[in-house]
């Protein structure tokens, strides 16, 4: 629900569209333009709904669990002893919309935990649990 | 076993076995030769620079600003030299630096990872040597104490290394055995056969092709061929002179590399910094047998992402039979058993041509997966280095009831792949591979003892850890063994 703001957006964009047609050309292509955009927003959003079920997180005792992707699908566990940092980010759009992404970094680059649309206070609290967790399980290197 | 006799350089243990090692109390400055070696490289340069600014026609010759310069530059390095200085307090190490910016540097001994040698090729001529004690963690937290005569060096190193391990300083470096040479001949045809022989030979054959139906190709593209082989010989030779007169042997604290032709380096590895290790069979070594055999090792990444510690890759063998392979495998992963096993023949579809290498299995302590067709390469990843485990499967997978699983360890491409398993496989291995990742954790935070071991293991933290306390709570870890 979070991600439906691109499809949110993108009326938006289809509206400011439709005025500056109709004012450059008329009422009938306005109208077209609407309907067009209209039908584009409800695919986009339907692709971003499904994106956005695909995301998906676990806690468990030893490890958490991510999982993601429509088209390919993933699924990452990363141990809280291997985690070194745990950053939370909130762009201007995030903001906007009060959440935040949680990524997590190991000492392996290709290591991707990125927990992006979670509500700030969310993000706040699994910031805390992971940093608590890994310090108590730190494995080193 | 028809080995050329190679110069004995740096055998600790018996060369300096005769007087005992002294590590100063007071503050000492190094040789006074260091500035020389220090700044010799970059002031000879710069003189042949203005030497031939100074040639070029219409110059009146060398002038006083650029006299200045050079002698403010040779100053500099005598000054730096004679403000730096350096002692051991109890079981620390110091060296204070810098006249201006005073720089403070302490290593605990005790968290020393290793203690290295370093002789670049001005050094060698002048007798001199480097000692270099490695911290772990970034490179800044390395304590250099260049340069020092070279039998000195020879016997603070042994002293440092004595400390460091808890011993008086005047019990000498354990003595360590020979593994491989590798003999220079095979360096050099493997330099050829890699680099420039292929290419150039493509190269020619193209440029035949090419020729024959529009002559004036010719002068171009053999003009763009010369370059292309000279840059290619240039690679080649630098590899070449690095790995000179490769000799890998097997201390008490860990794996001793030594190596070069004009500068030379004696490293050592410590095994619980071996994050993965990979064996590459490019298509023209298969024939011959050869292979070559590469560490991943947990340390500082030169420029990337300063809040990760990520590994950086280390020729264990560069070119080396199998049996000189396997040998040195059993001494880095002493149980690397594991089932290979096949993806099943519908990979055959998602990779047609790495099926046929493509293997993977998980075994008690590691686990292995070997991958490419031209370049075959086995990747060992000890499963209590693995750092997370990730599980894809793309539209054309799925279809095929494929999955594949990485196991990651720490850097930037250090994972071992399980590529195209059959979906239950994977199911199966995302099971059970965390809990046993966990398990083979748990167990390597108990010291092993392992064959000639006195006190092996050592545990380490970044000693540099003060510079490094702008960044998060449990970010660098004391890497354990």
């Amino acid at each position: 629900m979070r991600r439906a703001e691109v499809g949110l957006a993108a009326l938006g964009l289809g509206v400011l569209g439709a005025v500056v047609s109709e004012i450059e050309v008329g009422l009938g292509v306005a109208a077209a333009v609407v309907g067009g955009v209209l039908v584009v927003a409800m695919l986009a959003e339907g692709f971003v709904s499904r994106r956005y079920r695909s995301w998906g997180y676990l806690e468990r005792d030893d490890d958490l669990l991510i999982r993601r992707g429509v088209l390919i699908k993933r699924l990452s566990v990363v141990p809280y002893g291997r985690m070194q940092f745990v950053d939370v980010t909130a762009g201007l759009v995030e903001r906007l919309f009060g959440i935040a992404t949680v990524r997590l970094h190991t000492a392996a680059a290709a290591t991707d935990a990125r927990l992006p649309g979670l509500a700030v206070l969310e993000a706040a609290r699994l910031r805390e649990q992971l940093t608590s967790l890994g310090e108590a399980r730190a494995a080193g290197i | 076993m028809g080995r050329p006799a190679l110069p004995e350089f740096e055998l600790s243990g018996r060369e300096q076995g005769e007087a005992a090692a002294r590590l100063p109390r007071t503050w000492q400055r190094f040789h006074p030769l260091s500035p020389v070696v220090r700044m010799g490289p970059s002031l000879s340069g710069l003189v042949l620079v203005l030497a031939a600014a100074a040639a070029l026609p219409g110059q009146t010759g060398i002038s006083t600003s650029d006299l200045v310069v050079l002698g403010v530059i040779a100053l500099t390095g005598v000054v730096s030299w004679a403000v730096t200085r350096w002692r051991v307090d109890g079981d620390t190490l110091r060296v204070e630096s810098g006249l201006i910016r005073r720089q403070s540097l302490q290593v605990p001994l005790s968290r020393a990872q290793a203690v290295d040698l370093v002789e670049p090729l001005l050094a060698r001529v002048l007798g001199l040597a480097e000692v270099r004690v490695r911290t772990g963690g970034a490179s800044r937290g390395d304590a250099r104490l260049c340069y020092l005569r070279r039998s000195d060096a020879v016997q603070v190193r042994a002293a440092l290394l004595a400390v460091a391990h808890g011993l008086h300083e005047a019990v000498p470096a354990p003595p360590e055995e020979r593994l491989v040479v590798v003999p220079n001949r095979r360096l050099i045809a493997a330099g050829c056969l890699t680099g420039v022989i292929p290419v150039s030979l493509g190269a020619l054959v193209a440029l035949g092709v090419l020729g024959w139906t529009e002559p004036a190709v010719l002068v171009a593209g053999g003009s763009g061929m010369f370059v292309t082989f000279v840059t290619m010989s240039l690679a080649a030779w630098r590899r070449i002179s690095m790995e000179w007169s490769f000799t890998v042997a097997e201390a008490p604290d860990g794996l001793r590399i030594r190596s070069g032709l004009l500068g030379r380096a004696a490293e050592t590895v410590p095994r619980g910094r071996i994050q993965a290790v990979r064996m590459v069979e490019p298509l023209w070594f298969r024939p011959l047998g050869w292979c070559r055999l590469e560490l991943h090792l947990a340390g500082g990444v030169k420029g990337g992402n300063r809040h990760q510690s990520g590994s950086l890759r280390r020729a264990l063998l560069p070119v080396g039979s199998l049996t000189d392979a396997e040998l040195l495998l059993g001494r880095v992963l002493p149980d690397r058993r594991a089932e290979l096993t096949r993806p099943p023949r519908r990979a055959m579809l998602r990779a047609p041509l790495s099926y046929h290498f493509l293997r993977a299995g998980v075994g008690d302590y590691c686990a292995v997966a070997v991958s490419g067709r031209i370049r075959r390469e086995t990747v060992w990843v000890p499963l209590a280095k693995a750092q997370s485990l990730r599980a894809a499967q793309g539209p054309i997978q799925r279809s095929l009831g494929l999955a594949s699983v990485h196991l990651d360890a720490a850097g930037q491409r250090t994972r071992a792949t399980f590529l195209d398993r059959a979906a239950p496989e994977a199911v199966q291995l995302l099971d059970r591979l965390p809990g046993r990742c966990a398990a083979a954790r748990n167990s390597a935070k108990r010291p092993v003892p392992t064959t000639g071991t006195t006190a092996g293991n050592v545990k380490s933290t970044t000693a540099g850890k003060a510079q490094e306390d702008l960044l998060a709570a449990g970010d660098q870890p004391p890497p354990g063994a």
